[in-house]
């Protein structure tokens, strides 16, 4: 078991910021996100998009705001425990433990959920067979290309991920690639590549359409499709590959015990700590009177909550507000002379 | 102010005074409706609050953007009417205007 001050629920800018909070009072965190990535939403919904109301920042994609505060997050080398989701939560007199999906174990007295609108997952497939099928011949994501090849594939979505993998899996394989449109998002050169495959033979593209069936015991063996004008096709089929994006979920969370309205973690304004003592809620993931779902509520709330951590972490120090312009423990935290 | 009529698929409805320049989204997050979550809070980066739209009513609500076609993209059985409520800014020509939510949304 990992002991620290802070253990930081989701690695969005909030959770980010929250190190630093932490960092320049000489705080230790660690970081756990069940992404792949830093970043949260600001990574995962909108990486080329434009924000413009960070102060001092006039524009700034959720990209770049991810890199900069990873930067600046750098002096107090915080591991971020990614691919990794929170699933217990437990008290132990003054102390929190928490257990994760891949049985690590962090003790801290601060908890700080910054974990926007819950953990992303896989948007999945509405007809009723699909669950039966996952990880056998349905997938929502391709980690081992091996076990595509020399397949009929099938692989639903309009967006990158779709296209790159019918490119990247037609070279030793059948590919169907099925969208309810006739126009496809994505690069142009990755466009005119599947056209070009789809002469040749190796690309079958069917639109406009969606999913109506599976078909199949044990594994899928064919998926019939309904065309927008309502005629059907059955296409024979191994391997279904679905990319219609990620979903928010709340997960876990719900069952902590926290006040909840809705989605969201009831905190008072003070020092955003929730019902219970110690654990903390930030960024979109909370609630109280007038909040607003912003990043820079996010930057503000987690710097007023980091104070409290701090009283919790060093009951017998006392707490010295300091600027990070004028005060030289800060700047040696921060490895400046 | 608009009268905004959300149906779910069994065929209930809830009827919702809506104030003008706000969403269709928004109406119904602020009045509870089941089935609209809009978990991106309205920036067009998540389909939760995708919704199909009376027929009547599409040429008289704006024309679709095409950000707002690709996330559609990612909805649960999209159709030709649908539309991501938080693109529907209320005004008194909607008054009426009907939109149901799909099986599926979160």
């Amino acid at each position: 078991m990992e002991k620290t001050d802070a253990i930081i629920i989701g690695a969005g800018p909030v959770g980010l910021f929250a190190v630093h909070q932490l960092g320049i009072k000489g705080l230790k965190s660690v970081v756990i996100d069940n992404l792949d990535k830093a970043g949260g939403q600001c990574i995962e919904l909108y990486p080329d998009k434009p924000i413009y109301d960070i102060p001092a920042v006039p524009e700034c994609t959720g990209k770049e705001l991810t890199k900069k505060l990873l930067e600046q997050i750098k002096p107090f080398q915080t591991k971020l425990n990614l691919n990794e989701r929170v699933e217990e939560v437990k008290q132990e007199k003054e102390a929190w433990i928490v257990k994760t999906n891949n049985n690590n174990e962090f003790m801290a007295p601060n908890i700080i959920i910054a974990g926007g609108v819950g953990s992303f997952e896989p948007r999945k497939l509405a007809v009723k067979e699909a669950e039966k099928f996952e990880d056998r011949s349905l997938f929502y994501a391709v980690r081992d290309k091996e076990k595509f090849k020399n397949k009929n594939i099938s692989i639903f979505g309009g967006g990158d991920s779709a296209l790159d993998w019918a490119l990247e899996l037609s070279k030793f394989s059948k590919i169907n690639l099925i969208h309810r449109r006739d126009d496809f998002r994505g690069a142009p050169h990755t466009l005119s590549e599947i056209k070009k495959l789809e002469k040749e033979g190796k690309i079958s593209i069917k639109t406009p359409c969606q999913l109506e069936s599976i078909e199949g015991k044990d594994n899928i063996t064919s998926i019939t499709l309904k065309f927008d004008e309502g005629k059907t096709e059955k296409i024979k089929t191994d391997i279904v590959l679905s990319f219609f994006g990620l979903i928010m979920k709340l997960g876990p969370i719900a069952e902590w015990g926290l006040n909840m309205n809705k989605k969201t973690i009831e905190v008072n304004s003070e020092n955003f700590e929730t019902n219970k003592k110690g654990i903390f809620a930030v960024g979109d993931i909370c609630d109280y009177p007038g909040k607003l779902k912003l990043i820079l509520s996010g930057f503000h709330e987690v710097a007023l909550a980091s104070v409290e951590c701090f009283k919790r972490a060093r009951p017998n120090e006392k707490y010295r507000f300091e600027f990070t312009t004028s005060s030289k423990t800060i700047q040696g935290r921060l490895g400046k002379k | 102010m608009a009268k905004i009529i959300y149906k779910n698929n069994d065929g209930d409805f809830k009827t919702v005074e809506v104030e003008n320049g706000l969403s269709v989204m928004e109406g119904a997050i602020q009045n509870e409706v089941a089935g609209i979550d809009a978990d991106c809070g309205g920036s067009m980066a998540c389909a939760t609050c995708h919704v199909y739209v009376e027929e009547k009513w599409l040429n008289k609500i704006p024309k679709v953007e095409e950000a707002e076609v690709d996330m559609i993209d990612m909805a649960y059985e999209p159709k030709k009417n649908s539309r991501l409520s938080c693109q529907i800014i209320v005004s008194d020509e909607l008054d009426g205007l009907e939109v149901t939510t799909p099986v599926k949304q979160s």
